[in-house]
């Protein structure tokens, strides 16, 4: 058992570098695998390969990296506290609070007469940042006094909804031209982080990733239900807040530099438990993280060879995978 | 032990029992029984501290209060009513998620953890599912899991809310050996939940009846506790 969960994790690392290696190497540039893995190790004789490589496609394949294996684990944890295998890193509002403040932003900064480049850009990230963080403290303060978790849910399924309805009017009000950045955002891109970003975003992951290693004990009982993990020692209100504030680091900072990218939080913990046959968060916390890493690799390859937006690979690789799902819970 | 005293329970305005007091004492098996909506889950889930007393005072052994969730589940275990099936999950992982009060901060089993687990499937009969998956067994097999996974607590007490609804009449019979055997050879207050008079009066040493808004303690070793409980039941000739 042990050891074929130990070849499964080798397998899937030895994957995911071959992955990232095909990444950095796709583009307008085609460069081989032994290229790419010549420059990133810093033996490259061609310093034109060394730039593209280090300078430029690193940081996206890097940026996937991260948003793949934030947006799985968030998921996971999502699916685990409220038992739903249809609950997703955005279920409770994460996107939707991003979209509201980028929307106020795009479509409301002509109305201020701002509209520089560099500002609109570091004003977004910014916006969606405040905007998930707030909708999930929201929840997560309002969570705290609701004793049933699907409450909890179906407030955050709500509060989702209205702001996403809020977002309509700001659209069906605004010009073609800010419509048009607005929606090209909400079709995600993993190439807008710069490297001065970069360790930003890194940082937000990685408290959100120790976070979520934190809760593991947490996401275990919680298997057996909110109540049934009380009984066996769990704490609610520290539980709930310490998940919640993982997602929302994970999944709010990847939304904020990326947009809303789909699916991948809610197929990759359906496909991390298939691929481990486990369920439990020791192995499913490193395993989902890491089959999201290469699963999102594989669609920034697909989305570099096909130039076609992030969200529409992420989208059409997720739902036949949440066809499965269903039908396979049918079928047991 | 369990000590209630002046507890009142119910929902909203509605009041299910009042002015209960009862002592379940240590060795001991109780058979709570009531009519449908008498309230013995809610009087369950008081004490496993999932519910809310409207009054009163509940005291575990001596502590009218824990300072948290984990002190209490290491006096209290608790098995509901709720079905559990989780894809993936093997029994014997499962069974150790009962060690969670005393494992460390990624709930690693210690050799000694995975010899009380094993002995705790031993003890339900199910030594040979260790390693099957919940999603692949019945509905009876898992409710026996989840009660070696409230042994594996290893708690004074243990509280199970109907236990055998799941289980064919042998295994109901077993379970209550069981129970009975957990009891008197090891020293655990049992206090289960059942609708089966005959079992609650047969197998168990005392009966909890909630005959509403009272709450009686009754010796099933005394002759005129069938008749309380037929009168409360409303039935003339309890066998």
């Amino acid at each position: 058992m042990k050891g074929r969960i130990t070849i499964i994790f080798i397998v899937l690392t030895l994957f995911t570098v071959l992955l990232l290696l095909v990444d950095i190497g796709a583009g307008s540039v085609k460069l081989s695998i032994g290229d790419v893995a010549k420059a990133l190790i810093g033996e490259s004789e061609d310093p034109a390969v060394s730039k593209i490589v280090i300078d430029i496609r690193l940081i996206k394949s890097i940026v996937a990296i991260l948003a793949g294996a934030a947006l799985s684990i968030s998921g996971l944890q999502m699916q685990t506290m409220f038992r739903n295998p249809l609950a997703g890193p955005y279920v409770l509002g994460v996107s939707s609070g991003a979209s509201l403040a980028v929307a106020l932003f795009i479509l409301g900064l002509p109305g201020l007469g701002m509209q520089s480049g560099i500002m609109s850009t570091i004003g977004m990230t910014g916006a969606a940042l405040l905007g998930s963080g707030i909708v999930l403290a929201l929840v997560a303060v309002v969570g705290r006094r609701i004793k049933d978790i699907m409450v909890v849910l179906i407030l955050g399924m709500m509060v989702s909804s209205g702001i996403s309805a809020i977002v309509q009017i700001l659209q069906y009000m605004s010009s073609d031209e800010a419509l048009k950045s607005f929606v090209i955002w909400t079709m995600g891109s993993l190439g807008n982080v710069t490297s001065e970003q970069l360790p930003i975003l890194l940082a937000v992951v990685f408290i959100g990733l120790i976070l979520a290693v934190a809760t593991i004990k947490s996401l275990n009982l919680l298997l057996l239900g909110e109540e049934y993990a009380v009984t066996m020692g769990y704490n609610s209100r520290r539980g709930r807040t310490m998940i919640l504030m993982s997602t929302a680091l994970l999944a709010g900072s990847v939304t904020a530099f990326c947009g809303p990218i789909g699916f991948i939080g809610l197929a990759l913990p359906h496909v991390a438990r298939a691929i481990f046959g486990s369920a439990d968060h020791r192995i499913l916390i490193p395993g989902v993280a890491l089959t999201g890493a290469a699963v999102m690799l594989g669609c920034d390859i697909v989305s570099k060879i096909l130039v076609i937006p992030i969200n529409a690979i992420t989208a059409l690789i997720g739902i036949p995978i949440v066809i499965w799902i269903v039908f396979r819970q049918r079928a047991v | 032990m369990i000590e209630l005293k002046g507890i009142r329970i119910g929902y909203g305005a509605q009041v299910l029992v009042t002015g209960a007091n009862a002592v379940f004492p240590q060795s001991s098996l109780t058979s709570l029984i009531g009519r449908n909506g008498a309230g013995k889950s809610t009087l369950l889930r008081a004490i496993a501290g999932i519910g809310k007393i409207m009054d009163g005072e509940i005291i575990v052994d001596e502590k009218s209060r824990f300072e948290s969730a984990m002190e209490r589940a290491k006096y209290i275990a608790f098995v509901s009513t709720q079905r559990v099936k989780i894809a993936n999950m093997r029994c014997r992982d499962l069974v150790g998620l009962g060690r969670a009060p005393y494992t460390d901060w990624v709930g690693r089993l210690s050799k000694s953890d995975n010899e009380i687990v094993a002995t705790s499937l031993e003890l339900v009969g199910m030594k040979e599912y260790a390693n099957r998956t919940l999603d692949t067994m019945s509905d009876g097999e898992c409710q026996r899991i989840m009660i070696a996974r409230a042994l594996a607590q290893d708690t004074p007490n243990i509280l199970l809310d109907e236990p055998t609804s799941f289980l064919d009449l042998p295994n109901r019979y077993q379970l209550m050996e069981l129970l009975g055997d957990l009891a008197h050879n090891h020293g655990k207050t049992i206090l289960l939940s059942t609708h089966e008079l005959d079992i609650a009066l047969s197998k168990g040493d005392n009966i909890a009846l909630i005959d509403t808004p009272e709450l009686k303690l009754l010796p099933t070793s005394e002759s005129h506790t069938r008749n309380v409980v037929a009168t409360a039941f409303g039935i003339n000739n309890l066998f």
